[in-house]
């Protein structure tokens, strides 16, 4: 133990494991053995006669990957993420930076209302959307009002993404607000003692050091929108489908469990694939500069 | 120079009204009077919200969530404590992949985590029991409360422990007197999290909920595919409600801004 102070406790060595047993035990039957049955089920096959049958093979990988219709919903899914993903950068960026310039006072209270629908749950807030967007909703009643012609906006992709974006700003403002922290401002007035434009700040100075902030943030938003259920299910109606409502319909609709979850294995490995390649770039970048 | 330009303003304006409109908006069609969504301008009533009283199955639902999400917080702080305190102490053969696991649902979709539910349930036979739904939600709302523990337990001056010590105290003396007041703050905020995280949750819990189980998301989610009436406004409205005034407990508690963002603003 490198800390002296911490050492002086003397732990019996068993110690950590008996107080991280409930822990583990918990994780243990409730994380690795539904998973491990998961990814079981997957190589099973349905038959609507007998319901699951216990063979083993890849045939459900191969329906998924061989048929255009499950490819088309991948494809939409992964659309509307980047998308989403996209759209989250251009306005959750330079919403951070713009908390980060207002007076502590200001900045305290907006923060808070930028990142508090966070803990509103994700029905109330598709419910709003759905509201806002239906065919007689509150945006078409305003065309209306002013004379021209209602909107199909509701079960398009279009509501999808807007709703998305609603609910995953927040993980873009908070990694980004969290970089703009780290930054120390004596840098960017020296930038501009030596006459250096505000946008070679910018440019030079903010966007360098707020980068990893942006892509931590993208990761988290692309991984949460590609698996998001309760917006596509709302708002995008029962024929625009993505990978999450399209489990949901076989396990609850078609009652065809082993696809579900071949689709939900496909989901979990495509997320962590995701998630490992954003650790490897962060370890790149401070070999980099450690070393 | 470090303030904002007019154009900045409009953006961080149109950027708030964006995030706060459809709250606002459901807020406002509960208290309206028609049959249909539209704002309480033509008139105001209370009528919506006293149709969800005479619905039930939301009355259930509601008992429901609150209940799970009591029993869930409760029971996850009973783990991530001692979790927590190891964790955050002591270094041991095997600590990063506990640590890694015990994080690991913020990684796997809670989509994911549903379908394995439902399928470990069904192999078990314990479909529709609340006990494995309480256990579910406690594997999911468990990390958010473990983080906070090991924050609170990382932030600890270790110095009023030792001399506790020294002065012939014992080490579970030492945790009730010294070590546990000084981070029930971040453990109070945890379970505080972890209560609205298990109240609000939806895609896992659709998956393991029966028709006697079912949460208030859950319910909410079902009816709002079927039909669309202001009665939708007003649940959302009283959920709204319930987790802004956990929220405010949380402020006064912890902090929002040191639960959202991890630190002070």
């Amino acid at each position: 133990m490198s800390d002296p102070a911490a050492s002086s406790l003397k732990p019996k060595r068993s110690l950590p494991y008996i107080l991280t047993a409930p822990a583990t035990l918990l994780f243990a039957t409730m994380v690795l053995v539904p998973l491990l049955l998961t990814a079981l089920l997957a190589f099973n096959s349905y038959d609507d006669s007998v319901g699951i049958k216990s063979t083993y093979d890849l045939h459900n990988y191969l329906a998924i990957f061989g048929d255009d219709y499950y490819l088309r919903i991948f494809w939409r899914t992964f659309w509307i993420a980047g998308l989403t993903t996209l759209i989250c950068v251009i306005v959750g960026a330079p919403e951070a930076y713009v908390l980060s310039r207002m007076s502590r006072k200001w900045r305290a209270f907006f923060l808070i209302v930028i990142l508090a629908p966070l803990l509103v749950s994700v029905v109330v807030r598709a419910f709003g959307w759905s509201m806002l967007l239906s065919a007689d909703g509150l945006i078409n009643h305003g065309l209306q009002a002013l004379g021209m012609a209602p909107v199909k906006m509701l079960y398009t992709s279009g509501a999808i993404v807007v709703a998305l974006v609603h609910v995953m700003l927040p993980f873009m403002v908070i990694p980004v607000w969290t970089a703009l922290q780290r930054l120390d401002p004596t840098v960017e007035h020296a930038a501009l003692s030596l006459n250096a434009s505000q946008a070679t700040v910018l440019r030079r100075i903010l966007l360098p050091q707020v980068a990893p902030g942006v892509l931590s943030g993208s990761l988290i938003v692309f991984g949460l929108s590609a698996s998001a259920f309760a917006i596509p299910g709302l708002l995008g109606g029962r024929r625009l489908k993505m990978v999450a409502t399209t489990v949901y319909d076989e396990f609850l609709g078609s009652l065809n469990w082993p696809l579900g979850a071949s689709i939900a294995i496909v989901l979990l490995v495509a997320n962590l694939i995701i998630m490992m390649t954003y650790n490897r770039i962060l370890e790149r970048r401070y070999s980099k500069t450690l070393g | 120079m470090r303030s904002n330009g007019p154009i900045a303003l409009l953006f961080h304006a149109l950027v708030v009204t964006f995030v706060l409109a459809p709250l606002v908006l459901v807020c406002l069609v509960a208290f309206t009077a028609q049959d249909t969504l539209s704002l309480p301008f033509a008139g105001a009533s209370l009528r919506w919200f006293k149709a969800v009283f005479e619905h039930p199955d939301f009355l259930q639902s509601f008992y429901n969530s609150l209940q799970l999400a009591l029993m869930s917080a409760t029971l996850s702080v009973c783990i991530a404590l001692p979790a927590g305190l190891a964790l955050g102490r002591y270094r041991f053969p095997g600590r990063d992949a506990l640590n890694g696991l015990f994080l690991s649902p913020l990684i796997i979709p809670s989509l994911v985590l549903g379908v394995a539910f439902m399928r470990m349930f069904s192999v078990m036979g314990i479909t529709g029991s609340f006990f494995w739904l309480v256990v579910a939600h406690t594997v999911v709302i468990t990390p958010y409360v473990l983080r906070m523990v090991l924050a609170a337990v990382m932030g600890i001056d270790r110095s009023s422990e030792q001399a506790a010590q020294s002065l012939g105290a014992g080490p579970w003396t030492v945790f009730r007197r010294i070590t546990l007041p000084a981070i029930l703050p971040g453990l109070s905020g945890g379970w505080m999290l972890a209560f609205i995280n298990s109240f609000d949750e939806l895609t896992m819990s659709i998956f393991v909920t029966t028709p006697a189980t079912v949460t208030l998301p859950v319910r909410m989610y079902m009816y709002a595919t079927e039909s669309i009436d202001p009665m939708m406004a007003s649940v959302s409205a009283l959920m709204i409600l319930i987790t802004g005034g956990a929220m405010l407990i949380l402020d006064r508690l912890y902090g929002l801004d040191r639960i959202l963002i991890g630190e002070r603003v």
